[in-house]
């Protein structure tokens, strides 16, 4: 047995996993080097085909699972695999090399590998760096085979495992919902990366940016992840394992009790009722969002129909989507976010030229309006939608008023389309915009005259106010949800708002968070949107307070000169709170 | 058979990575012409993805594409459109 090693990391994903460590990507083979004979080498030639061909077969049929489960071409991302196993200068170079210097095929191929796979890794850019993964990924495919090993990737998984992984991409979160994962923990990444919001809505407890995991965890050892505080134990003793078995049934258990609120409606003591609902990136987790009670999808991100594929979504292709999910929902409100393409979004078939500063660079509405080809399709097929269950439209990044108005001619033109062309719509269909830029924040009053609604964004808000690359972990520490400056712009836009009669939804991290609710209560927020597995805990904190109380909790925190005594006073309020109860 | 050179400035923003890459080896390999790329010492198979991308052309570096055999014209066109101009 190993000794006891703790790894602290960012919780992202909250619950406690135990389990065997299961190492993606970064398995190695160990491969010995045997001379062969001249006559060996056609079988050996022959052996390396074979295993060329189970491959393609295995990729194939991962590619069709695939897109069966996601409904749509996220299924594409493999076509780059293909490109690399048949790729002929790799092929030739091994059958080359294994004429030449007579070793077995897979010493040979794995040499042939390594050599691709440093020189790629030498190249200073991002997106080669993204092809490393594709052909480690195809190659240690091959060696499997070459070998006879069994699979043991991502979709032949046989027992629950912890995955441990250098990062994970979101298309490698998304599917393991369906496989048996009991958590993750990763070497980067930060709280609001992609794929820790995935992990969080797909309720698998995770721990990423612990910077060494990869290092210090071998395959099979057993690990304890506790996702809600960032602790990852190596090789625990009987007492630590025992321990954090009753954690994970006392979680369990409030888990258990928490789900018994969701018939509960989320409404105040004195009678101030809240629309408390749930951000949502695929349909296919709307199963999960019922089940936790949320009334109403308040984010829903459509960027996953762009993503790894080559050509573009059709318009009918966004109209079933919408239609399935407006369906599902019905009676309750979906507000679907047009294309927030950018930043750490990059889309395949679009040819987006690398940025600088991608967060300030060209995505979103930016994109949207330079594009109305793409953005009036999106736009149509929601609106087509819309009579299907009560949809909403959101649009992302505005900036300033012109960005609406933009944005606004291109959806009159749609209608008039539509009308045209006699396709019903909803005509009453709510458009709203996303708070997330400090300008759109400090000019809310302007905004408001000409949106049906806001919804504050706000891991984007905070990281434009404070000036901070929430994915760089040097400065993460400075990524404070309860600056002064950030609860100010909080304030004004809710008071804005209301001043206009328009109401005021969250759909940030922020939203989610139970300390956090009192104090928005207070400043009047109308509409919580966040990961499910937050609603339940949520609603309790709604149900336990009176306006009154929430009122004063705003109006003394909003008094505080840092983010850690706000976050200090949050959380004492919140004890009290809920021991009141 | 015909042997055709021709040399091509990458007027790709993204010079000829990834994505663009890949588009290139799709097309070359629609030919039955042999397509070679050189950059100055360098040369790879034109319809070897890792060979591209190794080949490491950002925007504005100056590639040969040789290309040989009996449907070189109509390859030559064709990738020519694809990452560049004559220079």
């Amino acid at each position: 047995m190993s000794e006891k090693v703790q790894l602290k990391g960012i919780p992202a994903a909250p619950g406690i996993a135990i389990g065997p460590a299961y190492k993606l990507g970064k398995e190695e083979f160990n491969i010995i080097a045997q001379e062969i004979k001249e006559d060996q080498i056609p079988l050996q030639i022959q052996l390396f085909e074979e295993a060329i061909i189970k491959t393609r077969k295995e990729i194939l049929n991962l590619q069709k699972k695939i897109s069966e489960e996601m409904g749509h071409d996220t299924a594409e991302i493999f076509d780059a695999h293909l490109l690399v196993l048949e790729d002929r200068m790799l092929i030739e170079e091994v059958i080359n090399t294994l004429k030449k210097e007579r070793l077995n095929v897979a010493y040979v191929f794995s040499k042939v590998l390594k050599k691709y796979v440093n020189v790629f890794s030498k190249i200073e850019d991002e997106y080669l760096r993204e092809r490393i993964i594709d052909v480690n990924d195809i190659g240690k495919r091959i060696l499997r085979n070459l070998l006879g090993k069994t699979h043991s990737k991502l979709d032949g998984l046989k027992e629950p495992v912890i995955i441990v992984s250098a990062d994970l991409s979101p298309s490698d979160t998304a599917s393991m919902h369906k496989n048996d994962v009991r958590g993750f923990v990763t070497d980067i990444g930060s709280k609001t990366s992609h794929t820790a919001i995935m992990a969080k809505s797909l309720e698998i407890p995770a721990v990423v940016g612990t910077e060494e995991a990869t290092a210090k965890i071998k395959a099979g050892d057993i690990l304890i992840v506790d996702g809600a505080n960032g602790v990852v134990i190596i090789n625990p003793d009987e007492k630590t394992l025992e321990f954090y078995r009753k954690e994970a049934v006392k979680y369990k258990d409030i888990g258990k009790k928490l789900i018994g609120l969701r018939k509960i409606v989320a409404q105040t003591i004195d009678g101030r009722k809240i629309e408390v609902a749930a951000n949502l990136e695929l349909p296919l987790e709307i199963p999960a969002i019922k089940q936790y009670g949320a009334e109403g999808i308040g984010l829903y991100r459509t960027e996953f129909f762009y993503m790894n594929r080559k050509d573009l979504p059709t318009e009918d292709e966004h109209f079933e989507a919408y239609k399935h999910v407006a369906n599902l929902m019905k009676p309750y409100p979906v507000t679907i976010r047009t294309l927030d393409l950018g930043g750490d979004k990059f889309i395949s078939q679009l040819q987006v030229p690398h940025e600088m500063f991608p967060f300030l660079g060209w995505r979103a509405i930016r994109f949207c309006l330079a594009r109305p080809d793409i953005f009036k399709i999106q736009l149509r097929a929601i609106l087509r939608a819309s009579v299907f269950g009560k949809l909403r439209i959101m649009y992302p990044m505005i900036s300033g008023i012109e960005e609406i108005r933009q944005a606004n001619s291109l959806l009159e033109e749609a209608k008039k389309e539509l009308k045209a062309e006699k396709v019903p719509y909803d005509e009453n269909i709510e458009v709203g915009t996303m708070i997330e830029v400090p300008s759109a924040a400090l000019t809310a009053d302007l905004l408001a005259r000409e949106s049906d609604f806001f919804s504050i964004g706000t891991n984007d808000l905070i990281q434009y106010a404070l000036a901070i690359d929430r994915a760089n972990e040097k400065v993460a520490y400075l990524y404070e949800p309860a600056h002064p400056a950030v609860l100010r712009m909080i304030k004004t836009v809710i008071d804005s708002a209301h001043n206009s009669g328009i109401w005021v939804g969250m759909c940030g991290e922020m939203a989610g968070d139970p300390a956090f609710v009192p104090m928005l209560l207070g400043l009047g927020l109308d509409e919580f949107s966040m990961s499910p597995f937050s609603i339940p805990e949520v609603k309790q904190v709604v149900c336990a307070l009176t306006m009154d109380t929430a009122r004063r909790i705003a109006d003394e925190g909003l008094k505080l000169s840092t983010g850690k005594e706000v976050e200090e006073f949050n959380h004492r309020k919140l004890k009290d709170i809920l021991k009141g109860k | 058979m015909a042997v055709i050179e021709k040399k091509i400035v990458i007027k790709n923003k993204q010079g000829l990575h990834a994505r663009p890459a890949a588009v290139f080896v799709q097309i070359a390999n629609k030919f039955n012409s042999e397509i070679t790329l050189k950059k100055g010492k360098e040369a790879v198979n034109g319809k070897s993805i890792m060979g591209i991308l190794m080949l490491g052309a950002e925007k504005g570096s100056i590639i040969r594409i040789e290309v040989n055999g009996d449907d070189a014209e109509m390859a030559i066109v064709e990738l020519e459109k694809l990452i560049g101009g004559e220079e």
